[in-house]
């Protein structure tokens, strides 16, 4: 455990008073990008990671490794218990009622395929309708297109309005009887919508219908209560909660997920094998086949103590200003323009700026050290909706600072006279 | 020089903001699309390969960032009036320079003002943005109607 940290104040944070021990827990934020310090905006990419965090995983694997749920050795027993307390931790983190609900995965698209093949593949047939929306990550498209394939069954997309929110009364109007699970996100990546999510749960729950949330860029940003919102699946990434990559999360209701057929099989999924029968573990054991990734659990653990003990109200206060404040400061740039103006954003700022194609802006602010992300977001109808071949997308931790936002306005402006527009 | 200086130059921008050969040629004999499914560049090739072998006249079109875009413009002029063989070799040039397995200050090369281009080497994510008009050229010289950064052969 680093000295910074058991020199904080106490709770409740002050992020800005605070700013310098925060940042002095992440090491590589101190780093430099050539002869630029590295000004790193791609956090809804993959977010950083904590000295203690880093510790974590060293101490795994100096004093505690070994395979679990497996051997009666000292190594073992000690591995499985802290594997164990990461699953209570992940609990805590989204209050699930019951660690039986909490399945870990190798990240949020592992945690959707879990859902499509143990619910769609059980309960999806021909003629049934899945419906999705039109900001969604490919992570939450292409799974259902597949199932959908696979059963004759429908895709159904709630529309987006040109500032990027959903259109809730088209939503209502696609919910039927044939509808067999809504899958939303919580957050656009690309876009930085704030989807209101419970009022999504709430309508498709009169209908008697199942809702699957992509919390990847949510639980990052914002408390999450899963039994407060009622979903009946809730997934997220641990490399997004400055944990390690590796590791995901699916919260299931502990009735879906007793319902649900395996996803992979193997060893730890199963109570006995035999070659005529095999009876499968209880939950969530029973979708939790082979070894997991341990380590990455473990850390996943303790970067959600580190993000609770700041606060996640504190954090997504925080993150609210630094978008905010980069808003207005883009704004007064001439020829830019930002996809996504939803009333309740996360901290995402999508870009384009006129005569410049966002690889070559991606290119330009990174000679200055800025670091942001180029491209489609893995969100290809988002970009179509919006006629955009892409977009430059800037995106804030709590950990970012308001001199990092001039930074970026800095390598924008520069951009700008590089390529003679302005 | 920065690299966005070595790259970005003058020469670069003005074919990205005036792209020659523009457009698609109505009589064309040889098509193909390239595409960059990791970025989104798109471009559409056509040739006119005249009876004696060589190529008459390009246009293309497309959507790309200005790397893209200035490389196939600056190509078409380039190899305007080669014959397919001397097109093939400044193909193999061209992305041996792109990817630093040729050196334009040293290494023999048909490649002239193109060398602009030799800076990309130090981007590795930007090396398939300058490639792709010339994937698309060889696969419409061997009409191949697609042609991919992601093709394993390429």
């Amino acid at each position: 455990m680093s000295a910074v940290i058991e020199h904080r104040p106490n709770p409740p944070f002050d992020i800005e008073r605070d700013i310098d021990q925060i940042r002095a827990d992440f090491p590589i934020l101190s780093m430099r990008v050539g002869d630029k310090p590295l000004v790193y905006l791609d956090n809804a990419a993959s977010s950083q990671m904590p000295q203690r965090v880093i510790d974590r995983i060293v101490r795994y694997q100096t004093h505690e490794h070994s395979n679990i749920h497996r051997a009666v050795h000292y190594l073992s027993e000690t591995a499985t218990a802290q594997y164990e307390a990461a699953r209570g931790k992940v609990r805590a983190f989204i209050n699930a009622g019951s660690e039986r609900e909490i399945v870990l995965t190798s990240g949020t698209t592992d945690a959707i395929n879990l859902v499509m093949h143990g619910y769609g593949r059980k309960f999806v047939d021909a003629g049934d309708e899945i419906v999705i929306s039109a900001i969604e990550h490919h992570a939450n498209i292409v799974p259902w297109q597949m199932l959908c394939e696979e059963r004759g069954a429908k895709l159904k997309v709630i529309p987006v309005t040109d500032a990027g929110e959903l259109a809730f009364d088209a939503y209502q109007a696609l919910l039927n009887p044939r509808v067999k699970l809504v899958c939303i996100t919580h957050v656009s990546n690309a876009l930085g919508t704030i989807v209101p999510i419970k009022d999504y749960i709430d309508a498709a729950h009169l209908h008697g219908i199942p809702v699957l949330v992509d919390g990847a860029q949510a639980a990052p940003h914002l408390p999450v209560d899963v039994q407060a919102l009622g979903c009946d699946f809730y997934a997220f990434s641990g490399h997004k909660v400055c944990g390690p990559t590796g590791i995901g999360v699916l919260f299931g209701r502990a009735e879906w997920l007793e319902k649900m057929q395996p996803f992979k099989g193997g060893g730890d999924m199963i109570s006995s094998v035999s070659f005529e029968k095999t009876t499968y573990n209880v939950i969530p054991y029973k979708f939790e086949a082979g070894t997991p990734p341990i380590m990455a659990a473990i850390a996943l653990g303790e970067a959600l103590d580190y993000l609770s003990e700041i606060g996640l109200s504190t954090i997504a206060r925080r993150e609210h200003e630094l978008l905010a404040y980069a808003t207005d400061e883009v704004s007064h740039i001439g020829g830019l323009r930002i996809i996504g103006t939803a009333e309740r954003k996360a901290a995402v700022l999508s870009m384009v700026v006129e005569g410049i194609h966002p690889h070559d802006l991606g290119t330009l602010l990174n000679e200055d050290g800025v670091a942001i992300r180029t491209g489609h977001h893995c969100a290809q109808p988002v970009m179509t909706r919006f006629k955009v071949p892409a977009t430059a997308r800037a995106s804030f931790a709590f950990y970012n600072t308001f001199a990092e936002v001039d930074a970026l306005v800095a390598s924008l402006k520069r951009a700008k006279s590089v390529f003679g527009v302005g | 020089m920065s690299v966005s200086n070595q790259l970005y130059q003058e020469v670069i921008l003005d074919h990205n903001r005036k792209p020659r050969n523009w457009g698609a040629l109505a009589a064309a004999n040889h098509r193909a699309e390239g595409h960059n499914p990791l970025c989104g560049d798109h471009i559409v090739l056509t040739l006119d390969v005249g009876g004696d072998g060589t190529l008459a006249a390009l246009g293309f079109e497309g959507e790309g960032c200005a790397i893209c875009k200035a490389s196939a413009s600056m190509m078409t002029t380039v190899v305007k009036g080669k014959s397919v063989s001397e097109a093939e070799t400044m193909v193999q040039q061209f992305r041996d320079m792109a990817t630093g397995k040729l050196d334009p200050e040293r290494d023999p090369h048909q490649l002239g003002r193109l060398k602009v281009f030799a800076g990309v080497k130090d981007l590795p994510s930007r090396v398939k943005c300058a490639i792709l008009p010339w994937h698309t050229l060889l696969a419409a010289l061997h009409r191949d109607p697609v042609a991919s950064t992601e093709d394993p052969t390429s």
